[in-house]
């Protein structure tokens, strides 16, 4: 009797564990697109924000390569060429008409020739770009220190967000944009970047003007910059989430 | 795995309303083994079974796994079998793995890709230190998509890095949570000195472990009751080395944990590298998974089971000096 019970419980257990794993794999696709779990998931993220941010010196910089560690091949991802007509005749004109304002909750909105920014101190570091892919590469950028664009404008004190809106668009025309904290626009290694490894930035890099924010995700690096725009919300702006990609379902803290 | 003892009951009586009676104990012709081990263990006698004549085993019930240690086990399960799917959809975001801070894409130590061949077919291709070998149907190309890992082993199973991303980060923070509090309660209830800790005699009998695993000979009675050398080394290692490993790693590959603590890099030999070592750890992990699950199964997959839900073990003790022969 008790012999017959165990081995019908063993029946029971082996289909039951078969059925379970079958139904827990379909189940995560269904998890996935479901309206309630991702945003359960999500929350993640500010507390992987709140952590690193607590255990992150405000000035600690990222690591600074020597010349020798430069990658031979710099990949180009996402956008590699803005393809309008407007960006067209800037390469055509070498882009001595591009300029970049820095503006929104602003006491001084600016804006900057690329002539013009070049005759401010420039700061020069090698650093690693992690793309979310998952691959890295080394490249030596030459650029003005946000932080200094920001001490002219004077932001107003309840600006909360940097906003970078860009000169390409996709294959649908949605507009590229990127978001990053004020605060992180001062991290001394935060620069609106001009050359890379020495030359001009190329168009499938960015030219002629482009972000490096050293200690988040390549994605966050917005290329072709035309203005800057200083905010309290992230919303109403693209779909809210704070940038092109993030609007896409990946983190707008990408510190990791 | 399955054959590992420790954990004092609480009760040492009997359960489910088996009273154990001393008079059919001491009427029973058959030897009875005494109910005690060395580290206090207090068990008893399943008296329906012991009190069956001639050669029959003696039935012995233990308490094994306290409920913490029950609690984290089943916890692990969906933890680990999410990230490590979750991962490989990560990896499929770039499938190659290097060493060093930089990807030098001609240079990859692995790499998982597709490729055409002269006659237009599509193929699989993995490649490692050079070597190339043809994984149609698994890596590279599967089901008619071009992918590293195959849909079945991804979450989610479509090609999807962002929710990948979301899945992998959510339960790499309960992995560490229930590692930590795991950890500490090992450490406290000196579940790792009394059962994990390999002794000097396990050691010196690790060659005759090895040999007893390869031809599936597994402990019996008494023998059953505790961890054997390779499982401790298993569990000690996993615990104490490939965890700590995996979440390190793990780290390594965040731009701002790298800035926060830059030997991170150091130790691990670059950001490339320290993503080389997760996906090995990762691997190490599943191979320890299949070799505990054919270990559960093999060692009594039911009583195992059983062990692991309600904490409840048996062990059968052969009769000493019983003839089988009638």
């Amino acid at each position: 009797m008790k012999h017959e019970r165990a081995m019908e419980r063993r029946q029971f257990l082996k289909g039951a564990l078969g059925a379970a794993s079958l139904v827990a794999l379909a189940g995560c696709d269904n998890l996935t697109q479901s309206s309630w779990f991702p945003s359960i998931l999500h929350k993640t993220e500010k507390l992987t924000e709140r952590v690193q941010r607590a255990v992150t010196p405000t000035n600690a910089l990222a690591r600074e390569y020597g010349e020798a560690d430069i990658s031979k091949v710099f990949p180009a991802n996402g956008n590699t060429d803005p393809g309008t007509e407007d960006y067209a005749g800037h390469v055509a004109k070498n882009f001595s008409e591009w300029t970049v304002e820095v503006g929104g909750m602003t006491q001084v909105p600016m804006s900057w020739s690329i002539a013009a920014l070049k005759e401010l101190p420039s700061r020069t570091q090698i650093t690693r770009h992690d793309c979310v892919e998952g691959w890295s590469a080394i490249g030596k950028w030459t650029g003005v220190p946000l932080g200094d664009l920001m001490r002219k404008v004077e932001p107003l004190p309840n600006a909360k967000f940097a906003v970078f809106h860009c000169a390409d668009v996709d294959d649908e025309g949605v507009a590229y944009y990127e978001s990053m904290a004020l605060a992180d626009c001062y991290h001394p290694q935060t620069i609106l970047a001009y050359e890379l490894n020495g030359t001009p930035l190329d168009i499938p890099h960015g030219a002629p003007l482009r972000l490096r924010f050293e200690r988040q995700l390549g994605y966050k690096q917005a290329k072709y910059v035309r203005r800057i725009e200083l905010v309290e919300t992230l919303s109403g702006i693209g779909d809210g989430k704070g940038g092109y990609w993030e609007d896409q379902g990946y983190e707008w803290y990408a510190g990791i | 795995m399955a054959s590992l003892i420790h954990e004092d009951t609480g009760t040492g009586h009997s359960r489910e309303g088996e009273p154990v009676s001393e008079r059919e104990f001491q009427s029973e012709p058959v030897p009875i083994k005494v109910p005690s081990g060395p580290d206090g263990l207090t068990t008893h006698q399943d008296n329906v079974l012991a009190a069956r004549p001639d050669s029959a085993p003696v039935v012995e019930r233990t308490y094994r796994h306290r409920l913490p240690v029950r609690i984290s086990h089943w916890l692990n399960v969906p933890i680990l079998i999410i990230l490590i799917m979750s991962g490989l959809q990560i990896f499929n975001a770039h499938p190659a793995l290097y060493w060093g801070d930089r990807s030098d894409r001609d240079q990859p130590l692995l790499s998982i890709r597709p490729a055409k061949t002269e006659s237009g077919e599509m193929r699989g291709i993995t490649t490692i230190l050079g070597h190339k070998f043809d994984t149609t149907g698994v890596l590279g190309y599967s089901d008619g998509s071009r992918r590293a890992f195959p849909a079945w082993a991804t979450i989610p199973s479509a090609k999807f890095l962002a929710m990948g991303r979301q899945w992998h980060l959510f339960f790499a923070w309960l992995l560490v949570i229930n590692g930590l509090v795991f950890t500490a309660y090992a450490l406290f209830s000196r579940h790792v000195t009394r059962d994990l800790a390999p002794t000097g005699k396990d050691l010196r009998s690790i060659g005759k472990a090895i040999k007893d695993h390869v031809v599936l000979r597994h402990p019996k009675g008494d023998e059953a009751k505790r961890y054997n050398v390779l499982q401790k080394l298993a569990y000690i290692v996993i615990l104490f080395v490939v965890a700590p490993l995996i979440i390190l790693t793990g780290l390594t590959m965040s731009p701002t944990i790298d800035t926060a603590f830059p030997g991170l890099l150091t130790i691990f030999g670059g950001r490339q590298a320290a993503r080389t070592i997760h996906f090995i750890a990762c691997f190490t992990f599943v191979g320890f998974i299949v070799v505990h699950v054919v270990e559960v199964i093999l060692t009594g997959f039911f009583n195992n089971i059983r062990s692991m839900v309600t904490g409840w073990f048996v062990v059968k003790h052969e009769q000493e000096g019983a003839s089988h022969e009638a």
